[in-house]
């Protein structure tokens, strides 16, 4: 705190010291800077060691059946609480396969809402329909699988699934998809609500890339002559592209993680089946079902290891989408 | 003059090429449209659902001050009403402040060293990180070594879920203010911590305010990481140290029971929540589109 002190040769300067009452900014410790700098370092490494400690916690958690199925754990289809013998692969499969539903459905349809916010909607609709697509990621996880229990999945059962049987479940070796009995619930209706629940968030990420392309680039384009369409889909994706793959891994990482709306959905059940239509399981709801029911270290152990992977590769998808969106900004920074 | 005619533009309807380009920007546009149809779509739909299904239930006062019942018993939820309230109280007040400090070092403390560039990074990838892990992870560290379930642990799942949203935001909203404001605070002999705190956490006011709320509205309709933690209780409890009864758990419970009474009291809660968080999520836009 130099600032803080006068020149005591300055004899002037001594009288007014004497005179006056000490400096207002005194009163302020000198330590109080370093103090208060630790302090929110501290909190910053809390945060920063948090992701770590997770996956410690959860890998010691899993320790036990780590030793006993090694990575046999991986490929094995057995769910056997009974018997003490475990298999990851039905959950995986489940959670896998309701997520590329989900961007199967939710990419196309967020890019088209994406575009539509972007390049047609009259100014004044931007924020309204903006807003109301966001409030789609507003509402709880929970509401999603109560309406996809009680309302969608009746829908489902008697209307599309008896069509989509009778039509696609006819065609040969890709029908085994939809073939089986119409039940609503199953990896298919997850898959579908899933599908409603990532379009907000690939939504936000593409209309925020499509806004940082350059008008310029836009209006030489339509000064050729190139539609709407045309610019889009050969100025502003190309210019995005790398943005698009990281708000598309985002998505994933949120479709893959997504817990009570695919419990209530997908019919818990720890069997492998090739049609979509057949209830099934994921990781996460596996452990939303059994993690308070279980007995045993084997069985806890092996529905934390459950629990790992899922993390594993959550972590992993959507360190990628931040690396892809990074990249981006850094190359906007570059190209201006 | 004929000759001129024909090749007179190429905008020319009889421009086969021009034609086909129109015909494409149309359908595609047209099915982009149908896109955001499509969306807004579930959205009547889902809140009709709610309405239709929990009208009824919220207009009802028992909702409010019974208890939870068992099957086939009249009842209302308010035991889970107050236990969701207590423990995200309660979560708030434990991820707030760990949120906006470390917000802080990023924003203010960060420009050197890779400290402050990872932990954004990691940040942002627990931000969507399934909420289930943070249940687990809490059930390990904490409920597995004091041996039971408690209310304590649901508020500290909570606080997790909230830590990532308020250390984005505050990081976000105090990179907005201004350097020169920064600059000018400390030409006056104003020490950092002090620009800091009556400075910069004023000019950045509503931003953080938003991103709490934002936060709060998250954990108001998590599940997931409640289910391992502060688990459930059928009784009125305010003791965070026992298990307590929570909306979402209850919801979860009573929409999976084949009893008809527990589903009306599900779309009721249902119904209860989605209002809160609707809400919560309208005044936080609000707030900040007042602030730009």
């Amino acid at each position: 705190m130099s600032t803080a002190t006068l020149n005591p040769s300055d004899a002037a300067g001594a009288a007014a010291r004497r005179d006056s009452p000490p400096p207002r900014r005194l009163r302020s410790a000198p330590w109080a800077d370093a103090a208060f700098e630790w302090l929110t370092r501290i909190f910053a490494v809390l945060v920063f060691s948090l992701l770590l400690a997770i996956l410690a916690s959860l890998f010691v958690g899993s320790q036990l059946s780590i030793e006993k199925f090694g990575l046999s754990f991986l490929w094995t289809a057995d769910w056997d609480p009974v018997k003490d013998n475990f298999g990851a692969l039905v959950p995986i499969y489940g959670t896998l396969v309701t997520s590329a539903i989900a961007m199967l459905i939710g990419v196309p349809v967020s890019f088209g809402i994406a575009i539509f916010l972007t390049e047609l909607s009259p100014a004044w609709l931007k924020r309204p329909l903006g807003t109301a697509i966001e409030l789609l990621a507003a509402i709880p996880s929970i509401i999603y699988g109560m309406w996809g229990l009680f309302v969608f999945a009746p829908l489902f059962q008697s209307h599309l699934q008896p069509a989509m049987i009778n039509s696609l479940g006819t065609v040969p070796f890709f029908g085994a998809l939809f073939a089986g009995p119409p039940i609503g619930i199953g990896m298919l209706a997850a898959g579908l609500i899933l599908s409603i629940m990532v379009i907000p968030f690939i939504t936000a990420v593409m209309r925020d890339v499509f806004e940082i392309v350059p008008p310029m680039l836009k209006e030489s384009a339509y000064g050729l002559g190139a539609t709407t369409w045309e610019v889009v889909w050969r100025v502003v994706l190309p210019y995005t592209k790398v943005g698009v793959i990281g708000g598309i891994m985002l998505g994933l990482g949120r479709a893959l993680g997504e817990t009570m709306a695919v419990t209530f959905v997908i019919g818990n059940a720890h069997r492998l089946a090739v049609s979509l239509n057949a209830p099934g399981n994921s990781i996460a709801s596996a452990l939303a079902n059994e993690f308070t029911e279980a007995v045993g270290d084997l069985y806890f152990s092996a529905l934390i290891e459950l629990g790992l992977i899922l993390f594993l590769i959550t972590t992993v998808v959507l360190a990628l989408s931040k690396l892809l969106l990074m990249r981006l900004a850094r190359a906007e920074g570059t190209r201006t | 003059m004929s000759a001129v005619l024909k090749t007179q533009s190429a905008i020319h309807p009889g421009n086969r090429l021009y034609r086909s380009r129109k015909q494409v920007n149309f359908f595609l546009l047209a099915v982009s449209s149908l896109a955001l149809a499509f969306g807004l779509f579930w959205l009547v739909w889902i809140l009709g659902t709610l309405l239709y299904e929990g009208g009824s239930a919220l207009a009802r006062a028992t909702l409010y001050y019974q208890m939870t019942p068992p099957p086939g018993a009249d009842g209302g939820l308010a035991n889970a009403i107050v236990g969701s309230l207590l423990m995200v109280t309660a979560g708030t007040l434990l991820g707030t402040p760990i949120g906006i400090l470390a917000g802080t070092y990023l924003a203010e403390y960060g420009r050197r060293g890779w400290l402050a560039g990872a932990t954004r990074f990691l940040n942002d990838v627990l931000l969507s990180a399934p909420s289930i892990v943070m249940g687990l992870f809490v059930y390990s560290v904490y409920v597995a070594k004091v041996g039971h379930f408690s209310a304590w642990a649901g508020a500290i799942a909570l606080a997790l879920l909230v830590i990532p949203v308020v250390v984005r935001t505050t990081d976000d909203m105090l990179k907005l203010v201004p350097n020169t404001l920064r600059e000018a605070t400390m030409a006056l002999g104003c020490p950092a911590w002090k620009m800091i705190l009556s400075v910069t956490y004023r000019a950045a006011r509503t931003g953080i305010l938003t991103g709490i709320l934002l936060a709060v509205a998250r954990i108001s309709g998590e599940t997931a990481p409640l289910l391992f933690t502060a688990l459930n209780n059928q009784f009125w409890s305010t003791n965070l140290n026992a298990p307590m009864a929570n909306l979402p758990v209850v919801i979860f419970q009573f929409a999976m029971s084949p009893y008809e009474d527990w589903h009306r009291l599900a779309w009721g809660g249902a119904a209860l929540i989605t209002l809160a968080v609707l809400v919560l999520n309208i005044i936080a836009r609000a707030l900040f589109r007042k602030s730009d």
